[in-house]
């Protein structure tokens, strides 16, 4: 985790742009999707039974860059191209231009509902693979989240997994309150669990439900940096060249 | 309209398997049979249009070929974004089926009505816009375009033209020939505009899509100096296109419009009053044509 925080760190800087904090709250879920549930590589990247990840929050895109790099769908000369004008990576996502990105997001409350209907295909393809998304506790104002959330118990999605990224941004606006018990009246099979710890994210995105699936990850933002952790200043911003010493030295 | 719409993709269900039907609680009844006969491809998905032109877009990105449809205005004004940003920027196809476009539900009021569907939809970039006149020619147009991964707007009307015309994809049709101007108009209109425009010295160009617009027809066929834009929406909704075609043309007509105001109708009744009210009737037409030649 250190060593991905620390590209993250570096190519926000060098961009002066990136989400780092929101980011870093879903790293350890994104890590263990691409490293141990998905089953996708740069060489299964178009295969029509490979699982689909969509990242409905868009804007935490520099954490899913990062972890793409490391995983060899795209390079580390590209991750370092971050936000330049001929970079393929941008502050949000292209389906069109980014090995592994299967939809373009950005504006929050789409993400979500594109995972559904892609999970529906999947069934009327008969098809075996997972459809995985990371909403945001804040994404969870919209509208479309919970229009989703009714839809897929309806339309008996199991191979759907909805993780929500529960790292309190929107305490200071509209209270999301208890989000488990939300889905689970929508009809979700909820599992809550500290969304920092691999083994239980492991062991959550690999449950098997006849419902779907929400997982509500207790998340920090800006986790691993003290300074940045529950700090709202830092959900858009990057370090400056002479801060990033200091912030690389604090991580942990 | 909705009939034939209800019989070409009933067709088409039983022989493309892409295809997928998601209905915003509208046209159920219609499509009971289709229903039966196709379970995992035939979805009443219920009335949250934004959620259903995503999901829309997510089956469309595991290569399935979405039919959404429910009213003009929940369909293109609230799930605005979605289109734009699911289907257009992603660069993916799909197909968004809207009844009832202007005011052809004039008695429920001013949020049915959707005489800006055009005008909003050409802000895609690559949008598809089909205005079918008749439904002989929506069957045509629907199944030229419907798998062309491209997303594309069906602007259906309760009302259609008597005469249907072999109208192809993309391009216009010349109508009358006349040498004092140029009549623009779409879909549905023609039959008001083609009554309107018995005896008169005038060009008829006839176009059933919007967007693209065939400029080079009307670029070739500027008669006279004025070009005379009969929209089914609101006037104006072309603008760039005429423009457009009139520079290709190296030509500077005068154009006018006999379209929809641009102004909330507060008014009930049936659509023949709301023509009326809006001097749209055929003869109204015709008495501003002839005042503007």
């Amino acid at each position: 985790m250190k060593h991905l925080k620390r590209k993250i760190l570096e190519i926000a800087t060098k961009s002066g742009e990136g989400h780092i904090s929101t980011a870093f709250s879903i790293l350890e879920i994104l890590w263990v999707l691409y490293d141990r549930v998905l089953n996708i590589s740069p060489e299964t990247v178009s295969h029509p039974d490979r699982d689909r990840f969509v990242l409905s929050k868009g804007h935490a895109s520099i954490g899913l860059y990062a972890v793409l790099a490391e995983k060899g769908f795209i390079t580390e000369e590209t991750l370092h191209s971050f936000g330049r004008f001929d970079s393929i990576l941008g502050g949000h996502p292209d389906r069109t231009k980014v090995p592994g990105v299967e939809t373009s997001t950005g504006s929050l409350g789409h993400g979500f509902p594109m995972a559904v209907g892609l999970a529906l295909a999947m069934k009327i393809r008969k098809q075996k693979g997972r459809v995985y998304t990371i909403i945001g506790d804040g994404e969870c104002n919209e509208g479309t989240v919970w229009e989703s959330a009714l839809l897929a118990p309806h339309q008996k999605l199991d191979n759907l997994c909805c993780i929500v990224d529960y790292n309190h941004s929107n305490d200071r606006s509209l209270v999301l309150g208890d989000v488990e018990a939300k889905f689970k009246s929508f009809g979700w099979h909820t599992i809550a669990i500290d969304g920092h710890d691999e083994e239980a994210i492991y062991k959550a995105l690999t449950a098997k439900s006849e419902r779907p699936i929400a997982v509500i990850a207790a998340t920090i933002k800006g986790k691993g940096v003290k300074s940045m952790e529950h700090n709202p200043e830092w959900h858009h911003k990057s370090p400056k060249p002479e801060e990033l010493e200091a912030f690389l030295k604090e991580l942990i | 309209m909705r009939k034939q719409f209800v019989k070409t993709v009933e067709d088409i269900l039983k022989t493309d398997p892409r295809l997928v039907l998601l209905l915003g609680d509208i046209s159920v009844f219609g499509f009971r049979n289709a229903f039966k006969e196709h379970p995992d491809r035939v979805y009443n998905i219920g009335i949250l249009e934004q959620s259903t032109v995503s999901l829309a877009a997510g089956l469309s990105l595991h290569d399935m070929i979405p039919v959404v449809h429910t009213i003009a205005p929940f369909i293109v004004e609230r799930s605005l974004e979605q289109i734009k940003d699911d289907f257009g920027y992603q660069n993916i196809g799909g197909n968004f089926i809207g009844i009832g476009g202007s005011y052809d539900y004039a008695v429920m009021g001013g949020t049915h009505h959707c005489p800006g569907d055009v005008g909003i939809l050409k802000n895609v970039p690559n949008m598809e816009i089909v205005v079918p006149g008749t439904p002989a020619e929506f069957d045509s147009l629907f199944r030229a375009t419907y798998a062309d991964g491209k997303p594309t707007y069906f602007r259906l009307s309760e009302r259609s033209n008597k005469e249907s015309f072999p109208v192809e994809f993309g391009k216009a049709m010349i109508v009358q020939k006349g040498l004092k101007a140029t009549v623009v108009t779409v879909g549905p209109m023609l039959e008001s505009v083609r009554e309107a425009c018995k005896g008169l010295d005038v060009t008829i160009l006839y176009y059933t899509t919007v967007a693209p617009f065939d400029r080079d027809a009307l670029a070739t066929n500027i008669a006279g100096d004025k070009v005379i834009v009969c929209e089914p929406f609101y006037e104006g909704s072309l603008d760039w296109d005429i423009a457009k075609s009139a520079e290709m043309a190296k030509k500077s007509p005068s154009v006018h419009h006999i379209g929809v105001p641009r102004e909330f109708i507060h008014k009930y009744g049936n659509v023949g009053d709301i023509d009326a009210y809006l001097k749209l009737t055929a003869a109204d037409i015709r008495e501003r044509i002839e005042k503007i030649i």
